[in-house]
């Protein structure tokens, strides 16, 4: 099974390291606009998510896609543009659910993330690992383990309550 | 291209806006950021002008690798002629705005004039505009901002605003930028709030290229690599910078009680890591972020946990707070260090300056020469939180007679107060000092003592002279990228080497203040970070500007020198108390009363400082007055300054 992103937004710093690296790698270029990757940020609250392209299974873009230019990559675990045939109508700019399909204007074309053919700069630049690149199996686990750790943490306090009591 | 981000002149007298390319020779003189504002301050103010006026021009710059992949190229730099020293203003942040400036299309604004009504800049992709203002005026820091976007209708703006204490004229009022980056010295936000400018806002979606993009990204990883893997960036990562403060304090080197103690007592609800178990109780466990493309991640997100603004949200505290709200009053609180950083940040003022003046205020309470009359009534005892929270709103808003006069600066004041108030004010250059004592550590001293926005722990500090390094170590850093043989010593309170070390970090600081990137990311707190030999790359892969290591020190020699010249134009001499490089006598009288075996009873030895000043010159090239040697300014090229270059 194929490697995902996986996107831990508590972790993030919120220093946008990964839109500049993602950029740069792909087109030799620093421009936000051109980053597969955004974090959107609620700054009064200090709350940093990431976003991009959740490689979804039944994918919005794949099945809008008038020309069939998008196909799905079992081997990197990727949904992915053909240049070649696409037609740049943006289709898959409007229907994707998570608005990771974005089009540049300077190049007058659709960009997503491609996980950078399994090598994602931008988990390779995250220091804190809020964005990592896992298996898809051990995404599920890994989040059982956090939930079993606050489930853990709120038995001992509800315990100690108990004991004071 | 980096290189072709642009200049903007912009006068908020008529509206008029002119943009110009930044030729090549000019990058090559004076690179960008810092360096090349100091230039531009120089060539666009008259001598003796009003800093206050609409002939005072107010610069902001990103650094020539600012959105760059040179990690932590965040900072953006302000400067204009300071209305609190009358000298050279400037003062440097960190946060998102200078990368959205560059991805905007430029890299320096030079603001002159003053607006009829309040208003703001906005630039987005080469285009500048100046708005109303509206009642956007009168908003706090976050506050204006978020009113910003709004009004532009774009939550990806980033905009610098002065706060409250800007538009109330207070001399040192910040210029911020999110909830807390702070251009936090020589009163850049009393500049703004002068001509009417309540906040520059940036947006920009333009291509940067990269000139070497591959290997600028994998030169990036090592260099990375090489901050991130230093302890010193670990435990800032951590903690954040009140881990210096908890060292400093547990060795003895924190004034307390304005100068009167050199270690703050008592103070565990404000050690590094009561303030760390703060932001995990309320931010929860991840509570550390950064500024743009930063693996150092020093800043904390914390909530004021009780008192009169509890469950308030800000980042923080730094190490200024804590020695400005918590020891130099000595009000060692959490509660008080919190509030008192939350409120700084909202009206937009300088914590050191705000939390150095109360506690000046405190002792002159308590010697008689201030009294209730002077105050109304609050009392300035030593250790009063309450006192110190509702001061801070006196200066922000200029309530009553002392918060009127405290908002003026220290020496303005002390002409209101009159008596021997002066003699108790720690400043230099009319900029009150940081709450470190450097009375064991006679290249601190040197350093504040001389640095060119007054007394500074920025501009030329030798932090690293407590740690003792080897000779042979020391030699390797301070012997490159120009070779130096005269002697160094490893001890602290020695005065041997000292002036060569100053010299040395006067110049790595223009260098990284120029290139826009963060000060710890170089040999400021952490002995193995990058300095001159990796710029030199760093600066090549990105912008494809080579400069050799020699040539990027000459460069920061360079605007060294014209900040020099400026201030030297506005009346700098010396030994003079109130506008020269000279301390206040109580560093050569006051031994430290607390602290180390090796800093109890530790003091400036005023002769040997005299010495370390002269040959501090001697480097520099200037004369034993203080003024450049015409061969100094011929080697440098500024024999014919103000230039007009661009």
């Amino acid at each position: 099974m194929a490697k995902v992103l996986y996107i831990d937004h508590e972790k993030c710093t919120g220093c946008r390291l990964c839109e500049l690296v993602c950029a740069v790698s792909h087109d030799g270029i620093s421009n936000p606009a051109r980053s597969r990757i955004r974090v959107l940020k609620w700054e009064a609250e200090g709350i940093y998510i990431p976003m991009t392209c959740q490689q979804c299974q039944d994918a919005p873009c794949l099945n809008v896609c008038p020309v069939k230019a998008i196909s799905q990559d079992e081997e990197l675990g990727r949904v992915s543009v053909d240049y070649n045939i696409c037609i740049g109508c943006r289709a898959c700019v409007s229907v994707c659910p998570f608005g990771a399909m974005s089009f540049n204007t300077t190049d007058r074309r659709v960009l997503k993330c491609d996980v950078c053919d399994g090598d994602p700069q931008c988990v390779r630049f995250c220091d804190v690992k809020a964005v990592d690149f896992v298996e898809a199996n051990d995404v599920s686990i890994k989040k059982s383990r956090k939930a079993a750790q606050r489930v853990s943490a709120a038995g001992k306090q509800a315990a100690d309550l108990v004991a004071r009591l | 291209m980096a290189l072709n981000r642009k200049i903007a002149y912009i006068d908020l007298t008529t509206g008029d806006v002119q943009t110009k390319p930044i030729p090549l020779a000019v990058r090559k003189k004076f690179v960008g950021g810092r360096g090349l504002d100091a230039y531009l301050l120089y060539n666009n103010t008259k001598k003796g002008c009003d800093p206050l006026g609409p002939d005072n021009a107010l610069i902001i710059s990103a650094g020539i690798l600012t959105a760059t992949l040179a990690s932590a190229t965040a900072r953006t730099h302000v400067m204009a002629k300071s209305p609190l020293t009358g000298m050279l203003g400037s003062a440097n942040m960190g946060g998102f705005f200078a990368p959205e400036l560059a991805w905007a299309g430029f890299h320096h604004l030079v603001i002159k004039g003053k607006a009829k009504t309040p208003c703001y800049i906005y630039i987005h992709n080469g285009e500048i505009e100046i708005r109303e203002a509206g009642d956007i005026w009168g908003q706090s820091v976050t506050d204006a901002q978020w009113a910003i976007r709004q009004d532009l209708g774009d939550e990806e703006v980033k905009s610098c605003v002065c706060g409250p204490a800007g538009e109330n004229l207070v001399r040192f009022a910040n210029v911020m930028t999110g909830v807390k980056n702070a251009a936090g010295r020589t009163g850049m936000g009393c500049v703004m709030g002068s001509k009417n400018l309540k906040a520059v806002a940036a947006r920009g979606t333009m291509d940067l290229e990269i000139a070497h993009p591959m290997e600028a990204l994998e030169y990036n990883k090592r260099f990375i690599e090489q901050i991130t893997s230093a302890k010193v960036s670990q435990t800032q990562g951590t903690l954040g910078t009140p881990f210096i403060w908890g060292a400093t304090n547990s060795w003895g080197g924190v004034r307390t009680r304005n100068f009167q103690y050199n270690q703050c007592e008592y103070s565990d609800d404000i050690e590094p890591e009561r303030i760390d178990e703060i932001c995990e109780e309320t931010m929860g466990p991840h509570h550390m972020t950064g500024c743009f493309g930063c693996q150092v991640h020093c800043r904390a997100q914390y909530k004021i946990p009780s008192g009169p603004l509890a469950g308030r949200y800000d980042e923080g505290p730094e190490y200024t707070s804590l020695g400005a709200f918590g020891a130099e009053t000595d009000t060692p609180r959490a509660v008080t260090v919190l509030t008192g950083n939350h409120l700084v940040d909202q009206y937009g003022m300088d914590n050191l300056e705000t939390g150095s003046l109360i506690s000046w205020a405190m002792e002159l309470y308590e010697l008689g020469i201030i009294t209730d009359k002077q105050t109304d009534g609050l009392d300035l005892s030593w250790g009063n939180d309450e006192a110190v929270i509702e001061m801070i709103e006196r200066i922000a808003y200029r309530k009553g007679f002392l918060g009127d006069a405290l908002a003026d600066g220290g020496i303005p004041a002390s002409k209101k107060i009159g008596k021997k108030s002066f003699d108790y004010l720690i400043q230099v250059k009319g900029m009150s000092n940081l709450h470190s004592d450097e009375r064991a550590t006679p290249a601190l001293a040197l350093n504040v003592a001389t640095a060119s926005r007054g007394s500074d722990h920025l501009r030329s500090r030798p932090a690293i002279d407590l740690y003792h390094l080897p000779e042979k170590v020391l030699r390797k850093i301070y012997g490159s990228p120009v070779p130096y043989d005269g002697p160094l010593s490893s001890e602290h309170t020695e005065y041997i080497g000292k002036p060569w070390q100053v010299f040395w970090q006067e110049n790595l600081y223009m260098g990284v203040d120029s290139l826009g990137i963060c000060k710890y990311h170089t040999v400021f707190l952490g002995v193995t970070l990058p300095t001159f030999e990796e710029w030199s790359k760093v600066l090549y892969l990105n912008t494809g500007i080579e400069m050799t290591p020699e040539e990027i020190w000459q460069a920061a020699r360079r605007c060294n020198m014209i900040e020099r010249l400026f201030n030297l134009r506005e009346g700098l001499k010396r030994n003079d108390l109130e506008k020269g490089d000279m301390l206040n006598h109580r560093y050569f009288d006051e031994p430290c009363r607390r602290g180390a075996l090796d800093v109890i009873g530790t003091m400036i030895d005023k002769k040997k400082f005299v010495k370390m000043v002269d040959e501090l010159y001697e480097y520099q090239g200037l004369d034993k007055n203080g003024v450049p040697k015409p061969e100094t300014l011929q080697s440098l090229g500024l024999e014919n300054e103000p230039s007009h270059l661009l």
